[in-house]
């Protein structure tokens, strides 16, 4: 079985000359169809920055400076552009963080989701419409046909967020990119979402690779995890083994700083200065390796 | 502490540094050509190689010194009353920077002040200030110096006082809403859990955030009031008599245009200068007082 | 010397949906709704609430940044609910604040320095420049910070960073009490448990109050000794930490507590629970 995603080696800085920084660090994963994989990390590791170049979508100071990305097997960093563009929103799509900006505030909310289908499945504008409905309705909002007529500010953010998972899982795509959904959302609204991502996901069948800081969400909805810090994978395997297995020093030291709403007040360690300043200097390390040896 | 990336001291360049090398060519350029106009004006007597208003009717219509029948005691020419059209130039500076200096700072300090009363008290004060600042905004500010003339007589306080009573709107109505908007920001709110008062803060905290803003308009502003003065002594409603200005420089040279046509043009060429010099300026210190946001 | 250091009854703030005209009196929208509270002197009183329950209103109540609709605040056995800011300004020294959003909370063009002593130059307790950067200093210390910050900007520090110099302003006075609005909301997991086991360790040293807002229960199971639910303005639970969590009452706080997604994998989270088709709310942030 091919994996729908799998990235080599992954190398990418950002700016040039004095202001370069490294955002990632040699990142190599795999993601198999239907699976669900936890990036977790804090800011500043690369989790967004892995899933932008998956898109395809670094910033334009951004280079590759190695490594491959291969989508369904084929080399995605070596596809024309256009093709490339003609993968985004049909086989790979974003949810993306935050609704009240990813969606255009003067295009009623039915007309943004046609737009996409229409785009990608030559639909003429009554059949979008009907299947934004239909969209609409798997991702529980009632009166759908209402809410194709309403405006981005006149819906709630949890149903922004829904609005955008579906218009996300429209095209049935064959990879999700989640780059922290539901952190900006009310803890209920939050599992609500997760509940439908997950549902959606074993309706459509797509693979999900889902980016958030916070390990209790990976436990819930990601069988399997990956640990970033500083641009590199330092742990990752099945969710159940990393959380209450971790074998790396790192990801101990983040469940341990994790506040738990079960356990008592002293439980809280922060995380060594030193394990932190360790893995820089490892970081650091890499850096000054010319790219070629960097493995 | 795990944010010790960021504690090393930062090497201070001193923020006048720092603030130079944001401005960037804007700030050079539009700095250069307002110290030179000030010099100019201040330095008129020793550089201007005539008396301004001594007319030698025999060398009446010369061209520029470098032109056939041209001579180099009178480096860009004669005018119809054989006065040095240099010397009128440089002098003309004077009142351009008199008016650009003395009229701006006037307004600007009625409009900062109304503007921060309105944004501050709000209520019916600032209802009552925008309803002022509103109606005065529809005066065409070229009639009211005419009507201003008539009422007290021609001259340059009547041109600094048509300027300040119409551009003082232009300050009150930006600062108002700068103003307001600063004191949604949080620091305002902290600034009042400490107990300062209204005047306290409005001294001490939003101020200080509206000085890239102001240093700007008011660098603006000169360009602004140096265009109306060269319109109403084009119009023959500012200064008295035969004192030198660009704009009487183009109403007369408008005459003769077929004859000396170069007089006319380096009049204009004058004023724009001056204008443009005045709006890079302003461009460049605001890039150069913004850095405190822009990171 | 009373044992409640804040208290109030029933509680409430409400504000007019649309500007009242000449014609037509706006309805009022009632954000808190007759809210009673004790915080005991010394103690941490947790507020949790989602967006929309009126908990930022609340802490701005207790603050006195607001003036309640109706009902009373009492500070140490002073009514301040209507003093006005005169009569308040003595108190202000012992009530304090901390914002969730340093980057807006400091004034971005003031140094750390002026900052961070301005409230003791409001109150007149600075005895000049050198004065100014000693306490500074003082100040930085106590959060943790090295002295040389007292030069920066707040742009020019970490988000931590930031916070903690949020902190230590709060701190400049010496006050009694402090309310803290969502101060590591946003914050890294090891930013934030930094900044909690702070609060926990000056709470201890320096005597101090709290009143501690946040959406995060687990961060209100580490540092608080008590425990206030809010839902639309009201107080539908409230109690000692441990018993609220452990034996919730109320449906919502159970609700809250469920969603809470621990970090322990439990493959009947995201399927068991009841089906809840989203019906159309107007315009909230949930």
């Amino acid at each position: 079985m091919t994996a729908v995603l799998s990235v080599q080696d992954l190398h990418v800085t950002i700016g040039k000359g004095a202001t370069t920084a490294n955002v990632l660090r040699g990142v190599s994963l795999e993601v198999q169809p239907g699976e669900v994989r936890g990036l977790v990390g804090e800011s500043g590791a690369g989790k967004s920055m892995l899933g932008r170049a998956v898109l395809g979508l670094l910033p334009a100071n951004a280079h590759i400076e190695r490594g491959t990305i291969r989508f369904e097997g084929r080399d995605f960093l070596g596809m024309p552009e256009r093709e490339r563009r003609g993968l985004l929103g049909r086989r790979i799509a974003l949810i993306p963080q935050d609704p009240m900006t990813s969606l255009n505030p003067v295009k009623r909310v039915g007309a943004q989701i046609a737009m996409v289908l229409r785009h990608h499945l030559a639909l003429s504008r009554r059949q979008a419409l009907q299947r934004a409905a239909e969209l609409l309705a798997e991702v529980a909002i009632r009166d759908p046909q209402r809410v194709l007529g309403l405006y981005p500010h006149e819906i709630s953010g949890g149903m922004r967020q829904r609005v955008l998972i579906a218009t996300a899982f429209a095209c049935d795509p064959s990879l999700i990119i989640a780059d922290e959904p539901t952190t900006a959302l009310d803890v209920t609204v939050q599992r609500q979402v997760l509940q439908l991502v997950e549902r959606l996901r074993q309706r459509h069948g797509a693979a999900i690779l889902f980016v958030t800081h916070d390990l209790g969400v990976v436990a819930k909805l990601c069988r399997t995890v990956s640990v970033l810090h500083a641009g590199r994978v330092l742990e990752e395997g099945a969710t159940a083994e990393v959380l209450t297995k971790p074998r790396h020093p790192y990801t101990r030291a983040l469940l341990a700083a994790t506040p738990r709403a079960d356990r008592p007040a002293d439980s809280l360690r922060p995380v060594p200065p030193e394990l932190v300043e360790s893995l820089w200097a490892e970081a650091h390390r890499i850096d000054r390796l010319p790219v070629a040896e960097r493995a | 502490m795990v944010d010790l990336a960021v504690s090393a001291p930062i090497e201070h360049t001193s923020p006048w540094t720092a603030a130079l090398k944001r401005g960037g060519p804007r700030l050079w350029l539009g700095g250069a050509v307002v110290a030179l106009l000030l010099l100019v004006a201040l330095l008129a007597p020793l550089i201007a190689p005539h008396d301004p208003l001594e007319q030698d009717l025999l060398s009446a219509q010369m061209p520029p010194a470098w032109m056939h029948g041209g001579d180099a005691s009178f480096p860009l020419g004669t005018d119809s009353l054989g006065r040095c059209v240099l010397s009128r130039l440089i002098y003309s500076s004077r009142i351009a920077v008199s008016v650009a200096f003395i009229a701006a700072s006037l307004a600007a300090a009625i409009g900062i002040t109304l503007g921060l009363v309105a944004g501050s008290f709000g209520g019916w004060i600032d209802q009552l200030t925008s309803r002022l600042i509103d109606v005065w905004m529809a005066f065409p500010p070229i009639l009211l110096s005419i009507v201003l003339a008539a009422v007290i007589g021609a001259g340059l306080t009547s041109v600094i006082l048509a300027i300040v009573v119409v551009d003082w709107t232009r300050f009150a109505r930006i600062v108002r809403a700068e103003t307001m908007v600063q004191l949604q920001r949080d620091y305002a709110m902290a600034a009042r859990v400490i107990g300062m008062n209204r005047g306290q803060i409005l001294r001490l905290e939003i101020v200080p955030n509206l000085v890239p803003l102001i240093v700007t308009l008011l660098a603006v502003e000169m360009g602004v009031a140096i265009l109306v003065e060269v319109i109403l002594s084009f119009v023959g409603i500012s200064v008295a008599g035969d004192t030198a200005t660009w704009g009487g420089m183009i109403a007369e040279g408008r005459q003769i245009i077929y004859q000396s046509p170069w007089i006319m043009a380096l009049a204009i060429g004058c004023v724009i200068v001056s204008v443009v010099g005045f709006n890079l300026l302003g461009d460049g210190l605001r890039a150069a007082l913004d850095p405190v946001q822009r990171q | 010397m009373n044992d409640i250091l804040v208290r109030t009854g029933s509680l409430s703030f409400a504000y007019p949906e649309r500007a009242s005209t000449l014609f037509r009196r706006s309805a009022l929208r009632e954000v808190v709704k007759h809210v009673d509270l004790a915080v005991p002197r010394g103690s941490v009183l947790g507020l949790v609430g989602e967006s929309g329950s009126g908990k930022t209103t609340l802490g701005r109540l207790l603050v006195r940044l607001l003036q309640p609709t109706s009902g009373g605040i009492q500070f140490d056995g002073v009514e301040i609910g209507h003093l006005g800011e005169a009569e308040l300004r003595p108190l202000r020294a012992r009530i304090q604040m901390i914002f969730q959003d340093p980057q807006s909370s400091l004034n971005p063009r003031l140094r750390l320095a002026v900052a961070l002593t301005r409230p003791l130059q409001v109150f007149g307790r600075l005895k000049g420049r050198r004065d100014q950067r000693d306490r500074a200093a003082e100040l930085l210390d106590l959060v943790g910070l090295p002295p040389h910050f007292i030069d920066r900007y707040p742009h020019e520090l970490s988000g931590g960073q930031r916070q903690r110099a949020g902190i230590a302003r709060a701190l400049a006075l010496e006050p009694d009490f402090i309310v803290a609005d969502e101060i590591v909301s946003g914050l890294d997991v090891s930013t934030q448990a930094h900044i909690l086991l702070l609060i926990r360790e000056l709470r201890k040293r320096l005597g101090l109050t709290l009143v501690f807002i946040s959406h995060d229960l687990s961060v209100i199971r580490v540092l608080c000794d008590d425990v206030a639910i809010l839902q639309h303005g009201e107080i539908v639970e409230s109690g000692p930490v441990a018993k609220i969590f452990e034996r919730p009452q109320h449906a919502y706080t159970r609700d809250l507590l469920s969603a809470i997604p621990l970090p322990d994998v439990e493959p009947g989270w995201l399927t068991d629970q009841r089906e809840v088709s989203v019906p159309h709310q107007q315009g909230s942030a949930a």
